[in-house]
């Protein structure tokens, strides 16, 4: 698997990320590198293999459904870059 | 002798006998971080540091102390500190004073422990010498010239640098032990679940673990008994009662059966590595061990399956870091979808922005069966190595790092700084307990011997540490210039 500049630029968008023009071509190299180095696990025979999600073997713990968390909007907001009315505020959505 | 000539329970001793007062520990340990060129903290929070000795002080006036009263430390800048700057080393986080304490902050700071400030780190954990850090590399107190590790590269510098007294890390592929290895210190990654990730931002949700960065093995058993333990504001901590990790130090290695992995030793090590490793495997025969080879086939697999396992739980992870709510927002963004690129790729670094970009690449429809799924099935087969391993010996010993710390911008390609963590990541995969103790030096530079271990064997394996540190005096090298 070998990824071309143009893929690299999708993945990017997918990513939210901006790659410069001028280093499109590098990072497309050090993509290809990485996964040329991921590529050696086909070497491995996992047909039958169960895949190992998390390292230990537990069940999800539940809880009651009950509000714990306390309104503590306003000390959140206080380090928001932009709010207004309790509103985190980003550029105009729909006109 | 001065303040930090001392460990952290000859400290905890003298606190305790009123020698000296946490205050005066405190004043003495600034002056030291402020007077350090090693960069090895984010921010200092002198004020801070004092207003908590001095109520420390009170306490111990009055007899009512824990372990860790009145002992500077320097914490890791990935935990959340309540209206203190966490950074995680990120520009992304630069803005970020957290509204909230990590568990291991609360816990840190309800035995009344002094944080001296946020140590310095890889950004957002990636790294294996510090190097990515928005506030720049942190220098190797053995050689300034040299990388020190990462991430937590901060933190071990701190700690050898006798800078603070312990230190706070996180390990998500190797990122307290290689460090701990490359700085001379002792550092302990807990069994996944033995400490909570509550408040501690995350890289890769299924692997990372914090746990000590100390001198000594039983300094460090002080300090996980302190900050381990059941909670349930995370959903993967383990509800198992916490073991008094000092009781066992003293317990007798006779009959302990050492496993020897043949794959840690073959071609990418450095000879001086081996040879300082070797030695100290020999140490233990000598306190009534025995040695035996033992075999994990899949060892050179962890690296593949770990570069896709833990970018694509970081490209999902670090999608909350997005420009809207907290953080880095940038300049006058023409529209929601500018805002969160121009966010994300004027706030993350280099090497963040190739993890995300290959996670998302992994996770993406029709690659997520040919990567992810066969990076999670892989993961499977490097855990059973183990397992099988430790039905025929206790623990598993070898190198941390194939090499000493290497210079400071001599790794310009991802890929060989990805191939330096051969030895850490499987433990991560698997998640193992395992520490790194200073075991040697080769060229004048710190080699670490890992110590790994089964699911919450941490009280073994600081027992096992601690009786070799009773034998040996690596753990008691400083660098030139720190006495």
């Amino acid at each position: 698997m070998s990824l071309d500049n143009k893929e690299v630029s999708q993945i990017a968008y997918l990513s939210r990320l901006q790659v410069e023009e001028n280093s499109l071509e590098s990072i497309t190299a050090d993509l290809n590198n990485i996964l040329n180095l991921v590529e050696q696990l086909s070497e491995l025979d996992t047909d039958s293999v169960e895949p190992m999600s998390h390292p230990l073997n537990m069940t999800q713990r539940l809880r009651e459904d009950e509000v714990t968390e306390k309104d503590q909007s306003d000390l959140f907001q206080n380090i928001a870059p932009k709010t207004g009315k309790s509103h985190y505020l980003v550029p105009t959505v729909i006109e | 002798m001065e303040f930090h000539q001392f460990t952290l329970k000859e400290l905890q001793m003298g606190l305790r006998e009123k020698k000296f007062s946490s205050v005066e520990l405190t004043n003495h340990f600034i002056k030291r971080a402020r007077n350090s060129d090693l960069n090895a903290f984010i921010t200092i929070t002198d004020d801070l540091a004092i207003e908590q000795a001095k109520k420390a002080d009170s306490l111990i006036a009055i007899g009512q102390l824990n372990d860790l009263t009145g002992i500077p430390y320097a914490h890791k800048d990935i935990f959340c500190t309540l209206g203190v700057k966490t950074s995680a080393g990120s520009k992304i986080l630069d803005p970020f004073i957290s509204p909230y304490d990590a568990t291991v902050s609360e816990k840190l700071n309800d035995s009344n422990a002094v944080m001296l400030g946020k140590a310095n780190m890889d950004e957002l954990a990636m790294g294996s010498g510090n190097e990515n850090s928005f506030y720049g590399p942190v220098k190797n107190p053995w050689n300034h010239s040299k990388i020190p590790g990462g991430s937590s590269g901060g933190s071990a510098a701190a700690v050898a640098a006798k800078i603070s007294p312990f230190s706070t890390g996180t390990d998500t592929g190797g990122s307290i032990r290689q460090p701990a290895s490359l700085c001379g210190i002792t550092g302990l990654k807990p069994t996944y679940g033995r400490v909570s990730r509550y408040g501690m931002i995350a890289y890769a949700s299924s692997l990372d673990q914090a746990g000590p960065m100390t001198q000594t093995a039983e300094d460090a058993a002080i300090v996980l008994k302190t900050i381990a333990g059941f909670d349930k504001k995370d959903s993967t901590s383990a509800d198992k009662a916490v073991p008094d990790y000092e009781k066992s130090l003293n317990n007798s290695l006779e009959g302990l059966k050492i496993g020897i992995p043949q794959e840690y030793f073959s071609e990418g090590l450095e000879d001086g590595v081996k040879q300082n490793v070797l030695d100290a495997i020999k140490e233990f025969e000598a306190l009534g061990a025995t040695v035996k080879e033992v075999s994990l086939p899949h060892s050179k697999f962890a690296i593949p399956a770990y570069y896709i396992i833990a970018p694509c739980e970081c490209s999902s992870n670090l999608s909350r870091l997005d420009g809207v709510r907290y953080g880095y927002r940038c300049e006058s963004p023409k529209d929601l979808s500018d805002l969160y690129i121009r966010s994300r790729s004027e706030g993350f670094g280099e090497e963040v922005k190739r993890r995300i970009m290959i996670g998302s690449f992994a996770l993406s429809a029709g690659y997520y069966d040919a990567y992810y799924l066969k990076a999670l099935k892989s993961r499977r087969l490097i855990s059973n190595d183990f397992q099988e391993a430790f039905k025929e010996v206790d623990v598993i010993m070898g190198p941390v790092s194939p090499s000493t710390a290497w210079d400071i911008g001599s790794k310009k390609d991802p890929v060989s700084n990805y191939l330096s963590d051969i030895y850490t990541l499987s433990v991560n995969l698997a998640g193992l307990p395992a520490m790194s103790i200073p075991a040697g030096l080769s060229n004048n530079m710190p080699v670490g011997l890992h110590i790994i271990g089964n699911y919450w064997t941490e009280e073994r394996l600081l027992n096992i540490a601690h009786q070799f540190q009773n034998q040996t005096d690596w753990h008691k090298k400083s660098p030139k210039g720190v006495d």
